[in-house]
Order: structure tokens, then C-alpha cells, then sequence
């Protein structure tokens, strides 16, 4: 399987955006190489500013911008864009509802041997309790290009998940996304799988083994769009399914697991079950952690065998 | 307006900072009273704006970091037009426009606040627009003393240093209380100027309520200079009000109304 790099294609899209539209701004914390903002500094330095290590004074600075016309970025690793300038996301972007885009790399388990402090497992809850942003958690190199043109033409604050290592392409390239969309990737009746970011990958594989091995049908629905919600399908999937399972490169609550129960807690209750962190981690390669901490396919397919009635 | 009409208006923003907040019972009296003659000078005679046109985009920006100290705002833009002087009694009341920290649905505020230490930054980005949409405008941010003690002013003060800003304009609301104790007492800050000059700014040290020395100073400002500047202005918390001068019990306390009385009575013999 064709893999690609998340933070790669999206540093490619705020390059090209940047020529049409000239109030694009970025804003960076000497991570840039990194985050592949570099490539928009290169080709337009005067609108890239890079603050140093100083993330919550460029939160406040891509707030200035806003309030000024221009659309700014700011792009840093996941938990330094998430936890450190959160009073300055909440106060200084949310609550003014600013044009700010957060586009923050190496989420998840997979950052992988920088281990627990560098593996953002707490950034989706942190940006869904800001109230006014939208969060988007691409599946793969293509939809996170989408997210980025999505982001900079739609006003208001967004939040963009990517990852550090290359991860599988899913999607054709010229896959468009919508504010509270979702897409199903694979068609099924007994169970329904709602997965976002790396793990829509490992949901599509568990679907072919539970067909493939175990004769179950069972739903994928990508669900890159986590503020806003694309309800009805949830809601249709709790109509239709034995039970939901949640995939997540995230902690258990405050993420995809807690949202999804919510909305069908509310409307048309069945099991929903968790595939998700439960403890910090440790360094190791992506695949060694996610193998040990049952962020995988296989964990899926026992997850579901386990509970069919 | 000459210096008699400032001085006036710095009058009239003392009574109306007393009466919003008695009348709220709550808010910060203490250090809006100590930027009440820098805000007359400012809305008086420095800042190009227009009150009935709020958003004109080459208007300068006012930039208010210490937020809890809104009143002084508030007062200065409803006695400059911006909107009636009556709304002020609305002020931290259910529904009202006047939010207990500044907030950008009021007109004429630049900035939503609260939380201090950022106002400096989010001025950064307003003086890096200006200059790539080539405007003239200027942009000025009123800090704490005691907000300083937050890091990320220092931040945003060698970020500022960085990208030459000489359209930025700092100012310090120097008046040595904070909300438990002095601010010598819970983090010494000085020697102020030096550590400013340190980061690379130029410094003007000024007396807070001398108001013609307040616009002297913000008119020799040299914005051709690249360098961002800084007005650390020396004021007392709580001035104009006997009861109120240097006490830290009003930085966060309105006064009764028997208090209200007195203080009025108070500036107005002044």
C-alpha cells in the first residue's frame, strides 16, 4: 500500500495557497522543517514570522493577525501547540471566534521513539472544548491537503491533526472535505466502525478480516469532521448497527469515543465501544506501539468478536 | 484638544470609572484609575480614530493587555463618542455590551482580555499587518506592572525587537500594586528601563498623570526609528481618591455608596 506523509502534503497546499491568496500568513516556532511551513518561508519571507520557541506568543500574534484581515497559520508539533498555548487558544482566538488555522504535526502514538511527552494523546479533547473551533482529523496525505484548503477558505478558528511518519493513502487525490462531513469507506449492516486520522487505515483492515475470516459486515465510516458533527450518520449507524466501535490515536475520553457516545446516548442508545489509549506509552518505533497498545487492526477485529451476540 | 479639555476629560473618566463599578459593585477601580490621564491623553489628542466609524481601518490600534482595568475603557470611549455615556451603568450587568473583561463586541475594543500577558503579542501582530498592508497606522498596548511578571510579554518584547517594529508602542501603567501585594513585594521588577533597553526597546520614563508631559512624550515618539518603544509610566493606583491612592484593597473592590459619594466629590474639587 501506497503510504505519504500527512504534514508533508499539507506544508505543500499552504504553499500553494499562499500564491492566490495573498493575506495567508504563517506563523512558526522554530519547528518549521519539521511542519513543512519552511517551504511557504522560503517563497514568501514576508509573510512568514518565526517567534522561536515561544508558542504562546505565537498564538497571540496569529490572533493580531487576524484581527487584522489576515488568515495566519500556526504550525508546531501537537502537544506543544495544544497544551502550552491553550489559555492563549482560549481567551485570545476562541472566545473572539478569530481567523486563526492551528495546524499542529506529530499527533498520536505514532510520533513514536521521542516517547510520552512528545505523543499528543490529549490535543482532540483540549481543541473540541474550545467552543467555536472547527476540528479536522484527516485520514490520510490527501484529506489533510483537503482539511488545509477547507480551513484557510472557510472563516473562524480550525484545528488540524496530522502525524509524524508517512501513513497510508486512502483516498483519491483530488478528495474534498466538508465542515461536519464524513465518508464511509467501506459499506456494511451488522456493526458500524466510526474511525478518524490513522486509525480509518486500521478500521478498513479489521473490516476485511471480520468479511474476509468471520462472514461480519461491517461499516467504516471515516469521520474526518469532529466540530462540527455529521450527526445523521451517526445516528443512522446506531439505528442499523448491533453496536458502534470508536477508533482512536487519542485518550479514551474527551475524544471521538466520549463524542460519539454523547450523540447516541441522546438519540437511539446501543453499546459503543472503545478502541483507544487508556495509559501514557513509551518510546518504540510506530508499530511496535501501537501493536503493544492495541491501536491496530487486530485489536478491532477481537474488540468486535468479543461483544457479538 | 488643549490641555485644559484633557484634563477635563481625565476627570470625567475618574467619575464614570467609580460610578460603573460602584454601581456594578465589583470590578477594578484601583488600576483604572491609575491610566486614566494616559487614556485622556491618548483618546484626547494621540490616537487617530473615528468614534463613529469604529472599524476605519487606518484608525491606530489601542490595545487594552490589562483587561480587568476595562472602566478606564469603557469611559474613555463613551466620553469620545463611541457610544452613550448612560451604557456605562450596564456595565458587568446581564445582556450589556460592557463585559466584566474587555471583549471585542464592544466598539472600540481592539482585543478580548482576561488573562494577562498577552496583549503585547496579539499588538505584535497587529503591527506586522500594518506593515504588510503598508498603513501608517500605529499601535499601542497598555500593560500592567504586575501583568509583567507573565513570560510571555518577553516574548513578544524580543519578537517585536525582531521584526524592527517601530510602529509599536508599549506602555506601562506603572503604579507598583498588584492584586495581593506591591509588586516590589511579589516580584521585583525592577530596575524597569533597564531590562526594556536590555531587550533592545527605547524607553521613555514619564510621570503617568502629568498629562503634558504624557502628550510630550508620545510626541516625540520617532516612529521612523525601527526600534519598538516603550513609556513606562509612573502613576498611582487608585489616583484621585484619598481613601483609594496606594491601597491595595482597591484593585478588585468597588466603592459602597457612601464612598462614591465622597470620591466624586473628591475629583471634582481637583
Amino acid at each position: 500500500m501506497d503510504t505519504a506523509s500527512t504534514r508533508e502534503y499539507a506544508g505543500k497546499k499552504i504553499l500553494e495557497l499562499g500564491a492566490t491568496n495573498p493575506d495567508l500568513c504563517v506563523v512558526g516556532a522554530d519547528l518549521n522543517k519539521s511542519t513543512f511551513t519552511n517551504l511557504f518561508a522560503e517563497k514568501y519571507p514576508d509573510r512568514f514570522f518565526d517567534v522561536g520557541i515561544a508558542e504562546q506568543n505565537m498564538v497571540n500574534i496569529a490572533a493580531g493577525l487576524a484581527a487584522s484581515g489576515k488568515i495566519p497559520i500556526v504550525s508546531t508539533f501537537a502537544v506543544f501547540g495544544s497544551t502550552r498555548p491553550m489559555d492563549q487558544l482560549r481567551v485570545g482566538v476562541a472566545q473572539s471566534n478569530l481567523n486563526v488555522k492551528v495546524i499542529l504535526t506529530h499527533a498520536g502514538l505514532i510520533t513514536g521513539e521521542d516517547g510520552i511527552s512528545a505523543q499528543s494523546l490529549e490535543d482532540i479533547s483540549l481543541f473540541l472544548s474550545l467552543h467555536s473551533f472547527s476540528v479536522l482529523v484527516p485520514s490520510d496525505a490527501y484529506e489533510a491537503q483537503a482539511a488545509v484548503e477547507l480551513a484557510v477558505n472557510t472563516p473562524g478558528p480550525f484545528y488540524i491533526r496530522l502525524s509524524r511518519p508517512e501513513t497510508p493513502v486512502l483516498n483519491h487525490e483530488n478528495i474534498q472535505l466538508q465542515q461536519g462531513g464524513s465518508n464511509v469507506m467501506v459499506n456494511g449492516s451488522n456493526i458500524s466502525i466510526f474511525a478518524c486520522g490513522y486509525m480509518v487505515y486500521h478500521a478498513i483492515e479489521a473490516a476485511k478480516i471480520l468479511k474476509e475470516q468471520h462472514g461480519i459486515s461491517a461499516r467504516v465510516v471515516n469521520i474526518y469532521s469532529l466540530n462540527p458533527i455529521d450527526k445523521s450518520i451517526i445516528i443512522k449507524c446506531a439505528k442499523e448497527s448491533q453496536f458502534i466501535l470508536t477508533a482512536e490515536e487519542h485518550f479514551k475520553y474527551g475524544g471521538l469515543h466520549s463524542l460519539i457516545s454523547q450523540i447516541v446516548a441522546q438519540n437511539n442508545p446501543v453499546k459503543v465501544l472503545s478502541v483507544s489509549m487508556n495509559t501514557y506509552a513509551e518510546s518504540g518505533t510506530s508499530d511496535e506501539l501501537i501493536n503493544k497498545y492495541g491501536l491496530n487492526f487486530n485489536s478491532i477485529v477481537e474488540k468486535v468478536l468479543a461483544n457479538l451476540s | 484638544m488643549n490641555i485644559n479639555e484633557i484634563n477635563e476629560l481625565a476627570k470625567n473618566i475618574r467619575i464614570d470609572i467609580l460610578t460603573m463599578t460602584s454601581n456594578a459593585n465589583s470590578g477594578h477601580p484601583g488600576g483604572s484609575l491609575s491610566s486614566a490621564d494616559i487614556l485622556a491623553v491618548l483618546y484626547g489628542n494621540i490616537l487617530k480614530y473615528d468614534s463613529k466609524n469604529p472599524k476605519w481601518e487606518d484608525r491606530d490600534r489601542f490595545i487594552l493587555s490589562k483587561a480587568h482595568a476595562c472602566p478606564v475603557l469603557y469611559a474613555a470611549l463613551a466620553e469620545n463618542g463611541y457610544f452613550d455615556t448612560s451604557e456605562l451603568l450596564t456595565f458587568r450587568k446581564l445582556n450589556s455590551r460592557l463585559q466584566g473583561h474587555s471583549h471585542i463586541k464592544t466598539p472600540g475594543v481592539e482585543m478580548s482580555g482576561g488573562s494577562l500577558g498577552q496583549g503585547l503579542s496579539f499588538g505584535v501582530g497587529v503591527a506586522l499587518s500594518a506593515r504588510l498592508d503598508e498603513k501608517n497606522y500605529k499601535t499601542y498596548v497598555l500593560l500592567g506592572d504586575g501583568e509583567l511578571n507573565e513570560g510571555q510579554n518577553w516574548e513578544a518584547i524580543m519578537t517585536a525587537k525582531k521584526y524592527e517594529l517601530g510602529n509599536l508602542v508599549a506602555i506601562v501603567d506603572k503604579n507598583g500594586i498588584q492584586n495581593d501585594r506591591f509588586t516590589h513585594e511579589v516580584m521585583d521588577l525592577n530596575p524597569l528601563p533597564e531590562k526594556w533597553k536590555s531587550f533592545g526597546w527605547e524607553c521613555f520614563e514619564v510621570d503617568g498623570h502629568d498629562t503634558e508631559s504624557l502628550i510630550q512624550v508620545f510626541q516625540s515618539v520617532n516612529f521612523e526609528n525601527p526600534i519598538p518603544k516603550v513609556i513606562i509610566a509612573d502613576t498611582i493606583k487608585g489616583k484621585g481618591v484619598s481613601f483609594m491612592e496606594n491601597n491595595p484593597d482597591f484593585h478588585g473592590k468597588a466603592a459602597n455608596p457612601e464612598q462614591l459619594k465622597q470620591a466624586i466629590a473628591e475629583i471634582n474639587n481637583q
